[in-house]
């Protein structure tokens, strides 16, 4: 028994591995294979990662978590124009300052559960925004954002002769360098920034995976489930939701950082409401509360961003040309405001189809999935238990 | 040697003095039942123990520490436990993991950010936690979820988590309200259970006299807020003044 939940626990990381490694050969199919896009899918994915441990373990729900993004950011491009293009002392700091913030806002929001504390975090995070955008100016460069220039300190690189800004590194090995091959008449794109940021996506995930089965996330449940009976059962649960806080404040300071890794540049909307709600949204579409839905989901939601958003009626057009010319301007009248601007619209829908019909998002979407192929094909039992490891919290 | 000692006990609600210079001195390996009728302050005497809470006057001192002033998870860390009148349990967990959760709460007390150990591997964690479900019989229940078990065993869930936390008290607060009389005998033989096997020294609120008497071996009778009478459960049936408070006076 302890061995078979161990290799289960193996099974998934090798499994979620290989998907991630994999990303570019599996994108590439979807028209999603280039690094830009790939880039985000990994760094969302730590930062829904990174919320599902406070809202799908505790259920307390932050509205406020893009504050986090923002000072991982700006904390990143700092260490950018002060130190080095080094991209390891600028994660560091972001992970530490946006640490710090949580441990102060989660201070003050976390006296009040539910609502309130969505409120509370909403309020930091608006403040924070503002902040950023102008009383901070000499910190942050107010509406314009914070960039890199030529006169920048970095202390530690080389003198910069070459008279362009300098790119991020990872030691020496630039975050923008690209191999190219061609497969199947696709063109395979390798990219530096996605592979560390696919490496750091996979460590996040396994801590994920290590905090859900352990006695710290068994009592962060407890406190979703029945925080008096907790109390009562000897428990203090402030310090326990406080802890989760800061935890999911560095990983969502954690991929601030390496949005600024990728593309060195940091502005005041990335603090925005609707970064909060956005991870809100990847996390109960791929299904809070699981260890993968996050990553599903925020991959969901990113793809529909930039592959959605990019259909236009030209698109349109070569999709329903082999109709008769008068349908299929009636169809791509249709589908028009579903696509190009109108992609929310596509997204908003399928939010309110996962949320009314599959309270467990995605995922759950999937186990069902099995289980009806379980059923059908008269299968074992055992694929479907699999399937719900995957997918839930192990029971014992 | 009294365990929990209760002295001059008052608390008013606005016009209501729901409790008045209450006394009481729990002695350690009793079984004492508090009873009275509706209204009569029984669950906020309770409620006065467990931090819920902060009386007006008077003290309450549990094994010489005052009780007073102290959270509900810190009076459960010196050893009291409380089994609810509609018994608490995570209901999203199963039934094994709401053991855990006390046993843990027993190892490593108020906080500990135990996030990168295995639960699997907790084995000193999870035998205490089996022994427990054995002792009241839910161990070929511990892979259900705790909300869909019937509410006799859903008593016997929370008794659990209580034992595992190996209480000097243990609190109950009306254990068989709203049961039926069958479930009401399992709990009675429950408690009777752990009574023989441990010395957990217990307080009971309770309204069903069947209950009272088959447990308790002392009785407070409590009235409009104040302790009419204590004594040993064959004098309380005799005793005047306690018929009185519960049937009204006689007829002449």
């Amino acid at each position: 028994m302890f061995e078979k939940i161990k290799n289960n626990n193996t099974a998934i990381m090798v499994l979620f591995s290989i998907m991630v490694l994999a990303g570019p050969l599996i994108m590439a199919p979807f028209g999603a294979g280039y690094p830009d896009l790939l880039q985000r899918f990994a760094i969302y994915g730590i930062f829904a990662v990174g919320f599902n441990l406070l809202f799908g373990l505790t259920g307390y729900l932050s509205f406020g978590h893009a504050a986090f993004l923002g000072i991982g950011s700006y904390s990143a491009v700092w260490m950018f124009k002060l130190l080095t293009m080094n991209i390891v002392p600028a994660i560091f700091l972001a992970v530490l300052l946006s640490g710090l913030a949580a441990l102060v806002i989660g201070y003050v929001a976390l006296r009040r559960s539910g609502i309130y504390f969505s409120i509370l975090t909403l309020a930091f995070a608006q403040m924070a925004y503002n902040l950023a955008y102008s009383v901070l100016t000499p910190i942050t460069n107010g509406e314009t954002g914070l960039q890199l220039s030529l006169h920048d300190a970095r202390i530690l690189d080389p003198v910069n002769t070459s008279g362009s800004l300098p790119s991020t590194n990872f030691f020496g090995a630039a975050m923008n360098a690209t191999a190219k091959t061609e497969l199947f008449g696709m063109t395979l794109q390798f990219n530096v920034g996605f592979y560390v940021c696919a490496l750091i996506l996979i460590l996040a995930f396994y801590i994920s995976l290590r905090i859900f089965n352990s006695p710290f996330g068994l009592m962060l449940r407890a406190i979703r489930t029945n925080q008096t009976r907790l109390n009562y059962t000897g428990v203090n649960t402030k310090p326990y939701t406080l802890a989760v806080f800061v935890i999911s404040g560095m990983y969502a300071g954690l991929a601030g950082g390496l949005l600024a890794c990728t593309d060195p540049l940091a502005g005041a909307e990335r603090m925005q409401w609707t970064a909060s709600g956005e991870v809100v949204l990847m996390t109960i579409l791929g299904g809070a509360g699981t260890l993968i839905g996050p990553v599903l989901g925020s991959g969901f939601i990113k793809y529909f961003e930039n592959i959605f958003s990019k259909i236009n009626d030209t698109v349109l057009d070569g999709w329903f040309s082999f109709m008769p010319d008068s349908m299929a301007d009636f169809f791509v009248t249709i589908v028009h405001p579903f696509v190009g601007k109108g992609w929310h619209l596509t997204l908003g829908i399928l939010f309110m189809l996962v949320v009314i019909f599959l309270p467990g998002g995605l995922v759950e979407g999937a186990t069902r999935i099995g289980q009806w192929i379980a059923r059908k094909t008269g299968a074992a039992p055992e694929s479907k238990a699999n399937s719900t490891v995957i997918s839930t919290v192990h029971k014992d | 040697m009294s365990l929990l000692t209760v002295k001059n006990v008052g608390k008013r609600f606005g016009g209501l003095q729901a409790l008045n210079d209450v006394n009481l001195q729990v002695e350690e390996g009793s079984v004492h039942a508090i009873i009275g009728p509706n209204g009569a302050g029984k669950s906020t005497l309770l409620n006065c123990f467990v931090g819920k809470l902060m009386p007006d006057t008077g003290s309450v001192t549990f094994d010489g520490t005052s009780l007073l002033g102290l959270k509900p998870h810190e009076i459960n860390q010196t050893g009291v436990s409380r089994v609810f009148q509609t018994p608490e349990i995570f209901s999203d967990l199963t039934v094994f993991e709401n053991v855990m959760i006390s046993c843990l709460s027993k190892r490593d007390g108020a906080f500990k950010l135990n996030a990168i150990a295995a639960l699997k591997s907790q084995n000193d964690i999870r035998n205490h936690a089996e022994e427990m479900l054995e002792d009241v019989g839910l161990l070929e229940k511990r892979n259900m979820n705790s909300s869909s078990m019937s509410r006799g065993d859903k008593r016997r869930l929370e008794m659990a988590m209580c034992l595992a936390q190996d209480p000097k008290l243990l609190l109950l607060d009306e254990p068989t309200a709203g049961m039926s009389r069958a479930d009401t005998n399992n709990t009675i033989e429950l408690l009777q259970e752990i009574g023989s096997s441990r010395k957990i020294t217990k307080v009971i609120i309770e309204h069903d006299m069947h209950v009272v008497f088959s447990l308790a071996n002392k009785i407070s009778v409590l009235a409009q807020g104040t302790v009419i009478a204590e004594d040993s459960p064959e004098n309380i049936k005799g005793n005047p003044k306690v018929k009185e408070a519960y049937l009204g006076e006689a007829q002449p």
